[in-house]
C-alpha cells in the first residue's frame, strides 16, 4: 500500500523511478537491522508523500515581485551579486539555463540569478527552477515553488519548455554543489547528459549560466559519497551525498540542512546561447555536444576566477 | 520613494528638449540605465512605450514604461506597465539668461514588499540619487557642446559668407 502510494505520488510529479524504492512491509520483530531498515523504508515513503505535486500554476508573480526587495538586499549587500550577460537570453520563448551549482543547500547562485533574471525579464516571464525532491519535502520550503521550483524530473522539465518559459537546471545537482571548496573553480556535471536530450527533444536553445563564489560561502570538505551510501541514502532519498563542511553557525556541518553562508562575492556571467542543431547537425552526438558545453562553461568559470583576487572577498 | 536632482543648462529649453524626448539618445545620457528600446510602432510622445532597464546594486530594475505625459518642450513623464512599480520625470523651464532649468525626478517602490520594500528603497536611494545627478551632468555637456559647436558652425558659415 505505502509502496503504490509513493510510486503515485512520484509519477504524479513526473517521476519514472529507475529502481523503486522497496516499501515492503516487513515481517514483524527481528533484529535492530531489520528495524533500522524498516525505519528507513518509513522515512523513504514519508519523502515520497511529501514531494509536492507538480503544478506550474504554483509560480506565483505577485508573490515574487513582493519578495525581490529582499533577495535584492541579500543579492546585493550580502553577496555582493553581478549578473552579467543576461541579454545573451532569448527576449522570449522556451529556454534552457543550464548552470554550474555552488554553495551547497543555500544555493546563493540560484538567489543572486533569479533576483537578476526576475527584475531584468520582469516577474511576469514564466521562469522555473527544478530543484531536488528532498529540497521540495522539507517543511517550510513551500514557498519555493511560489518562485517556480518543481521536482526534478524530465516530465516537469518538458511541461515547462512545452509552456514556453525559461527553465533553470543544474545538471551537477547535489553531486556538483556539494564539491570541495578546492575544487570550486571546476564545472563537474558527473557526467549526466539527460538536460541535453531533452534540448534536443523539445528543440530549445541552452544558455549556459557561469557563477563563482558559493563554494567559498563556507568550507566544503567532502561531499560524503561513501557516507551517504552507508546510510543507503542514494536508494532511500535519493541523494548520493551527504556532504560534511565547516559553516556557521554549526562549525561542523554534516548533511548541510542549513547554514548561514559567507558574505562571499557572487558573480554570475551568461553566456551566448547555443542552438545544438544549428551547431551539431541534425542528430547531434551527444556526448560531443556535452564536451562543448563543459568545456565552455569551464572557460569562462577560469576568466571569472582569473579575476578574482581573494577568497570570500572577491 | 522618490529622488530628484536639478541642474540649470546653458542652452534653449527647445534643444534640451531635443534630447531629452529622443529614445535614441536616452543610453548616451541616463547614467545606470542599460536599456531603452522602443517596443511598438510609436517611436515618441505621449503613448510610446519603451522597455528600460536600471542598474541598481545586483539587479537591472525596470521593465515596460509608457509616456504618460509629453507636453512639448516643458514636460515628460513615463511611468511602469510591467516589472517594479516606477515613475520618471523631466521639467524643463526656461531661466533668465536663455537658460534652462532641468528637473529630473525618479520614483520607486514595490507595492505590498512589506519592510524590507521599505528598506531596500531607503538603501538605493542615494545610488539612484547619484545616478540622477550624472545623468543631468552628462546632458548638460551633451547640450552644451552642441550649442559651442552649432555656434562655432555659424561662425564659419558667416565668415565663409563674408
Amino acid at each position: 500500500m505505502a509502496q503504490a502510494d509513493a510510486t503515485r505520488s512520484a509519477r504524479r510529479n513526473g517521476h519514472e523511478p529507475d529502481a523503486p524504492v522497496d516499501l515492503r512491509e516487513p515481517s514483524p520483530g527481528g533484529s535492530p537491522s531489520r528495524l533500522a531498515n524498516r525505519a528507513w523504508r518509513e522515512l523513504a515513503g514519508l519523502v515520497q508523500r511529501r514531494i509536492p505535486r507538480a503544478d506550474l500554476d504554483e509560480r506565483d508573480p505577485d508573490f515574487i515581485r513582493e519578495q525581490l526587495p529582499l533577495l535584492w538586499l541579500l543579492s546585493s549587500i550580502w553577496f555582493r551579486g553581478e549578473v552579467r550577460g543576461l541579454g545573451n537570453i532569448p527576449d522570449e520563448g522556451p529556454v534552457l539555463l543550464v548552470g554550474n551549482h555552488s554553495g551547497g543547500n543555500m544555493i546563493p547562485d540560484t538567489m543572486v540569478f533569479t533576483v537578476a533574471f526576475s527584475t531584468y525579464f520582469g516577474v511576469e516571464r514564466a521562469f522555473y527552477q527544478l530543484a531536488h525532491n528532498l529540497v521540495l519535502s522539507i517543511p517550510g520550503l513551500s514557498w519555493l515553488r511560489r518562485f517556480g521550483t518543481v521536482a526534478a524530473s524530465p516530465d516537469n522539465a518538458r511541461k515547462a519548455l512545452s509552456a514556453g518559459a525559461a527553465l533553470l537546471v543544474y545538471p551537477g545537482g547535489d553531486y556538483e554543489v556539494h564539491r570541495p571548496s578546492w575544487e570550486g573553480n571546476r564545472v563537474d556535471f558527473g557526467g549526466r547528459t539527460g538536460f541535453l536530450r531533452l534540448a534536443l527533444e523539445q528543440d530549445v536553445p541552452i544558455v549556459p549560466v557561469v557563477a563563482i563564489g558559493g563554494q567559498e560561502t563556507a568550507l566544503f570538505l567532502t561531499r560524503g559519497e561513501r557516507l551517504a551510501r552507508l546510510l543507503a541514502l542514494d536508494r532511500v532519498l535519493r541523494l548520493k551525498v551527504l556532504p560534511i563542511s565547516l559553516a556557521l553557525p554549526w562549525i561542523v556541518n554534516v548533511g548541510d540542512f542549513g547554514h548561514i553562508p559567507l558574505p562571499a562575492k557572487i558573480t554570475v556571467e551568461t553566456l551566448p546561447a547555443i542552438d545544438v542543431r544549428a551547431e551539431f547537425g541534425p542528430s547531434p552526438d551527444i556526448d560531443e555536444v556535452y564536451d562543448h558545453l563543459v568545456r565552455v562553461m569551464q572557460d569562462a568559470l577560469d576568466a571569472l576566477a582569473a579575476e578574482r583576487r581573494f577568497p570570500v572577498i572577491g | 520613494m522618490r529622488v530628484s536632482a536639478d541642474i540649470a543648462v546653458a542652452a534653449p529649453i527647445e534643444s534640451v528638449w531635443s534630447i531629452v524626448a529622443d529614445p535614441e539618445r536616452v543610453l548616451g545620457f541616463m547614467s545606470g540605465v542599460t536599456r531603452w528600446e522602443v517596443v511598438g510602432d510609436l517611436s515618441a510622445g505621449l503613448g510610446a512605450r519603451y522597455r528600460m532597464l536600471f542598474r541598481i546594486g545586483a539587479a537591472e530594475v525596470g521593465g515596460l514604461i509608457e509616456v504618460v505625459e509629453f507636453s512639448e518642450p516643458f514636460e515628460f513623464a513615463w511611468t511602469s506597465v510591467t516589472g517594479l512599480d516606477q515613475r520618471g520625470r523631466w521639467r524643463l523651464r526656461e531661466v533668465k539668461g536663455g537658460r534652462t532649468r532641468v528637473e529630473l525626478r525618479l520614483a520607486y517602490g514595490v507595492a505590498g514588499a512589506g519592510i524590507s520594500g521599505w528598506i531596500a528603497e531607503r538603501i538605493a536611494a542615494p545610488s539612484v540619487s547619484r545616478h540622477a545627478q550624472q545623468s543631468l551632468r552628462q546632458l548638460g555637456r551633451i547640450v552644451e557642446q552642441e550649442q559651442l559647436r552649432a555656434r562655432a558652425a555659424q561662425r564659419r558659415a558667416a565668415g565663409a559668407a563674408g
